[in-house]
């Protein structure tokens, strides 16, 4: 694998992480992580929508006129969203109910969006996919994280596992709407301390 | 009763950002100033309403009678897009006062996932015509309401010490937070 391509896959995971550093797509962020297991649901239902959606943008990217991109855009991630939630309807009943509202809105999400106008809509096909696996890929660990946090503090488990038993209780704050934001900024300040580090 | 229950439960119970968490991105993006939120806030009101009432007759009408309701989010955001696009044509020609003031915040507003998450949460949950366009109003009024206080703290926060490591996105968070639990004090009056 030659040096752009690698760049193209590793950029999105960490030093420019859709959800830590560029602020994008933060409502399904904040309202699905109330636990790690629909964070990483979450996370995987974008992911599996951004690199069809990508792939689709860069093969017809020719085809399209400039001045209807965007409205071809979103219908193009509007079918996929729809096609997401009827295999979600189908296989993963449990998930998709949890989950809720927030599927639907995976077409309104930037990060889509933004990867299609910015990177898809100029780039190869095999490229397009890299990109959209690390975006996704950061996507996932971002919001993994911010429901394993949540998750913990606020239900004393991980994953659907308890291990606080009887000892203490959890801080219910941290699974209702304001520990979204209080654990989100509390993420955010440990990874701009990390990229000052460097 | 009922239409006030709704009222007061979509303005301030479950209100749109706070509880809920749609329209985030302009949340965060347009709450600098007072005057940019209350201009936001008017016209998410006007699209939110519209774009509700025009998706309620098209679901009622074609979808759900010809058994295509899984076009649903394929033909809603289609629909808030172009909504989106003609009122700013109509409003650049017919009052060019009030395009210079709402003008800039209408293409922001397509992609605000309260218009079509508003849109889709009156089909899911059953209301008639009337109820859900006062659903959607009160949802609006809860979004500008939200805006507008955190755009007031924000201008305040400007002129303040910010801890270094605070400096940028985590204090607005953490102010988010605050008025969060705020507004989980009026968890108590839901019906």
């Amino acid at each position: 694998m030659n040096k752009t391509s690698l760049d193209n896959l590793t950029r999105g995971i960490f030093r420019e992480n859709p959800i830590l550093v560029m602020l994008l797509g933060m409502c399904p962020t904040l309202g699905v992580t109330t636990s790690a297991t629909n964070g990483l649901g979450m996370g995987l239902a974008t992911m599996f929508v951004l690199m069809l959606s990508n792939m689709a943008i860069s093969s017809i990217k020719k085809v399209i006129p400039d001045i209807i991109r965007i409205p071809s855009f979103i219908v193009i991630i509007a079918s996929f969203v729809t096609i997401l939630e009827m295999v979600m309807q189908a296989y993963l009943p449990v998930l998709y109910s949890a989950l809720g509202i927030y599927i639907p809105l995976i077409v309104v999400n930037c990060i889509i969006l933004g990867r299609a106008e910015a990177f898809a809509s100029k780039n190869t096909i095999f490229q397009s996919l890299l990109d959209a696996i690390g975006m996704g890929i950061g996507f996932t660990f971002a919001l993994t994280i911010l429901g394993s946090v949540r998750e913990i503090l606020g239900n004393g488990s991980i994953f659907g596992f308890s291990f606080m038993g009887e000892v203490a209780n959890p801080i219910l704050l941290f699974i209702m709407p304001p520990g979204a934001f209080l654990a989100l900024a509390s993420i955010i300040i440990v990874v701009n301390k990390l990229r000052g580090a460097k | 009763m009922a239409y006030l229950m709704i009222f007061i439960t979509a303005i301030f119970v479950n209100n749109i950002i706070l509880s809920q968490f749609l329209g985030i991105c302009p949340f965060l993006g347009v709450s600098k100033k007072i005057s940019t939120a209350i201009g936001m806030g008017i016209a998410v009101m006007f699209v939110m309403t519209l774009a509700t009432t025009v998706t309620f007759l098209i679901y009622y009408t074609f979808l759900q009678p010809y058994n295509l309701k899984f076009m649903t989010t394929v033909t809603f955001i289609l629909v808030i897009a172009s909504l989106v696009q003609m009122v700013e044509i109509i409003i650049k020609k017919s009052s060019p006062a009030l395009y210079q003031s709402l003008g800039i915040f209408l293409p922001l507003i397509t992609t605000n996932c309260a218009v079509l998450g508003i849109a889709i949460l009156t089909i899911q949950k059953n209301y008639t015509l009337l109820a859900g366009i006062c659903y959607t109003l009160a949802s609006a009024m809860g979004f500008t309401l939200a805006i507008v206080i955190f755009a007031g703290i924000r201008e305040r926060l400007d002129r303040t010490e910010i801890p270094e490591s605070l400096k940028g996105t985590p204090i607005v968070l953490i102010t988010a937070a605050l008025l969060s639990m705020a507004f989980m004090g009026f968890a108590g009056i839901s019906y």
